[in-house]
């Protein structure tokens, strides 16, 4: 029992990273409906904004402190923010009219060039992440061992899912985002400025992509440049389990996925791990295909 | 389509860069039978076991420079063609075609990793150039073929000393091992100590696997503690074995941890930290070593990396020198000539130890097993073949 509760705990923490993965994937497709495949590249990108920026910020707020670790996040969210609406600007927006293939492929391209782009400006061995968060000892309940670093994990995914719940259904551009994904022509008209709506957008999923990095550079401080493509793949795959387009879906989607990878890999073997979440995916779309909590569309012919 | 002046010319001038970028590779092969001995290197100077790859291409590189201070081979120069594999599968096979084909080198060294040694070891055989591996130690490297040899022990071997080591230095009875099923060297060791650990009477409280790559091993540590071992083996590379360390020692997980020579590089600690010590890992090589010729060879290294040599850099230098040992005795650099002389080595005095080639062509030499002490690693003992 208490090894299955810790499971469950080893579970939760990977998954709410993917989670936090999954919403950026989800916003993207609830927008523009194409799945943004550099997303796990911003991702990775998050964890090197603050391998560098980390000594920088240690100036001011001297590490490893909670601050101090708060304070890299943040900037490290502010520089992946401006860099997804940078994607959006140069590489999606000028093929705004064009058919939905050719920003796939366009995704994909960019998705390689930021992965080698990496590889070059990086190096491709892998860095250490510095430690910018203390790590408290870790904490006994029971037989279940419990360290600072899930907790933490657990605790900023739940603060930024609420924080995105505000901004989607409380604010003008939360509004005008739903509005855009309800029908961009309609919402055009209305005075809603699609092309701002886009670009926050992706600066919002950019910015959650780069905490998740963060996030897991501090549990898995070990960092290179093609670090984002598996992770990036999962997320998708929460993505849809949980009903694409949809934000609670993604977490829930992230959660699933993670909770299962563990507990295959903890009772059965990891060799079967991928196999069998993407077998969990394959029965969920069958059963329902739009996804745990995605509408149904209907297509008009 | 109309082109401006500027475009047509930037196009010209690209395409004239292009040509002359195409002509050198071409000129190469002319003077290929001339006044150097062409030898080729695969290294993994980049990707996730770049330590390796750096550390033996460096040692490589200082036996290179010292034969050619010497004069040479044969009255001629040594020229080193290296190349880097990226850490990635497929990508031996292609450079080492490379090297053969365009590059008409005369023997291969590499790699560290055996998967990828035994990516290359077919095409070399194929075209019966020597290949020797630094420090590759699954047994099917040199099992491709009679043109494959090693500087190094084999994981039967090595698998057998830590079985040992764990029972009888470390007393452990019960233990756990956790493999990476993407490494042939992971599987192979795993299974020669699990052999050796239940010869000595011992039990294997646990199995896992994780994959190469992974970051994520909460999971099966969690199943291990569950068993309550008394000791875990994790025979993989010191990328993931850091992280395994420091997950452990979160989870509460206090029991030591041990390994093989895939642990030894400085990205270990840096990654793992104090979650690492009075760990412990076989290897084949200590700097601590106070034998003239690894003191000689540490000096050198030291004068010219500003880093203490690892195993694999001792064995990078072994493997050049080797190499040209053979090629020295045959007065020759034809493959079969080399490899006969190769095959013939006995109780060549490397660095790392006296290497004698077996009639497998492996190398029987003894290993050294190290421990975590302070962030550095401490040697313990010496165990001979």
């Amino acid at each position: 029992m208490t090894e299955f509760l810790q499971q469950l705990i080893n579970g939760l923490a990977f998954g709410s990273i993917l989670a936090l993965i999954a919403i950026g994937y989800t916003m993207v497709y609830g927008i523009l409906r194409f799945i943004n495949f550099a997303h796990g590249d911003i991702f990775m990108l998050g964890a090197f904004a603050g391998f560098y920026l980390a000594p920088k910020i240690a100036t001011v707020f001297p590490m490893p402190s909670i601050v101090g670790a708060l304070a890299v996040m943040i900037v490290s969210m502010a520089v992946c923010a401006a860099l997804g609406v940078l994607i959006e600007r140069l590489a999606y927006r000028p093929l705004r009219k064009r058919p939905k293939l050719t920003v796939l492929i366009t995704a994909i391209g960019v998705s390689l060039f930021i992965e080698y782009a990496g590889q070059f400006f990086f190096g491709a061995a892998p860095k250490k992440f510095p430690d910018i968060l203390p790590v408290l000892p870790v904490t006994k309940l029971g037989g279940l061992s419990l360290n600072s670093n899930q907790i933490i994990v657990l605790a900023v995914t739940l603060i930024l899912l609420v924080a995105l719940r505000f901004i989607v259904m409380k604010t003008k551009m939360g509004t005008a985002m739903r509005a855009v994904s309800f029908n961009p022509e309609a919402a055009a008209l209305m005075g809603v400025n699609t092309d701002v709506v886009i670009s926050f957008t992706f600066a919002l999923g950019s910015a959650l992509a780069a905490a998740a990095g963060i996030l897991w550079a501090i549990n898995y401080p070990s960092i290179d440049p093609l670090m984002g493509i598996l992770p990036g793949l999962k997320a998708f795959v929460a993505a849809v389990l949980g009903g694409i387009g949809n934000l609670p879906g993604a977490a829930l989607g992230g959660i699933i996925i993670g909770v299962t990878e563990t507990l295959v890999s903890g009772y059965i073997s990891s060799t079967y791990r991928d196999a069998i979440a993407f077998a969990v995916l394959i029965l969920i779309l069958l059963v329902k295909p739009s996804g745990l909590l995605g509408k149904k569309e209907i297509e008009k012919v | 389509m109309k082109i401006r002046h500027g475009q047509f010319f930037l196009a010209a001038l690209a395409a004239a860069f292009f040509l002359t970028g195409c002509n050198k590779p071409s000129a190469a092969p002319g003077a290929g039978g001339g006044d150097v001995i062409k030898v080729g290197e695969f290294a993994s100077l980049t990707g996730s076991e770049a330590t390796f790859g750096q550390s033996s291409h460096n040692g490589t590189q200082l036996a290179m420079d010292e034969l050619n201070a010497a004069g040479g081979l044969l009255g001629k120069k040594i020229q080193l063609l290296t190349e880097d594999d990226q850490s990635q599968a497929g990508q031996s096979a292609t450079v080492v075609r490379k090297l053969i084909s365009s590059d008409e080198v005369v023997a291969i060294l590499g790699e560290v990793a055996s998967s990828r040694s035994l990516e290359a070891a077919p095409i070399c055989q194929q075209n019966k150039i020597p290949m020797i591996s630094p420090s590759s130690t699954n047994p099917k490297v040199t099992e491709t073929g009679d043109y494959i040899f090693r500087v190094c022990f084999i994981d039967p071997f090595q698998g057998t000393v830590m079985a040992n080591f764990a029972q009888k230095t470390l007393k452990l009875q019960n233990v756990a091992v956790l493999t990476d099923v993407k490494s042939d060297y992971s599987v192979g060791l795993a299974k020669f100590f699990k052999e050796g650990f239940l010869a000595g009477g011992g039990k294997i409280a646990a199995e896992q696997n994780y994959s190469g790559g992974d970051k994520d091993f909460n999971a099966q540590l969690t199943s291990i503690k569950a068993v309550n071992p008394d000791g875990i083996f994790v025979p993989g590379y010191y990328t993931e074995v850091g992280l395994i360390a420091l997950q452990a020692k979160q989870l509460g997980i206090t029991i030591p941890i041990f390994g093989g020579d895939g642990w030894e590089s400085s990205s270990l600690v840096s990654i793992g930290g104090a979650a690492l010590e009075g760990d412990y890992f076989s290897t084949h090589f200590s700097p601590q070593d106070t034998t003239p010729a690894v003191q000689n060879f540490v000096k050198k290294y030291e004068a010219k990396f500003k880093d203490a040599p690892d195993a694999m850099a001792a064995l990078g230098y072994d493997s050049a020198m080797m190499l040209a040992d053979a090629i020295k005795k045959t007065g020759a650099t034809d493959g079969p000539k080399v490899r006969d002389a190769l095959a013939g080595e006995k109780d060549f005095p490397g660095v790392s130890g006296n290497i004698t080639i077996d009639a497998s062509r492996n190398a029987s030499k003894p290993a050294v097993i190290l421990e975590i002490k302070n962030g550095a690693f401490q040697y313990v003992q010496t165990v001979a073949p």
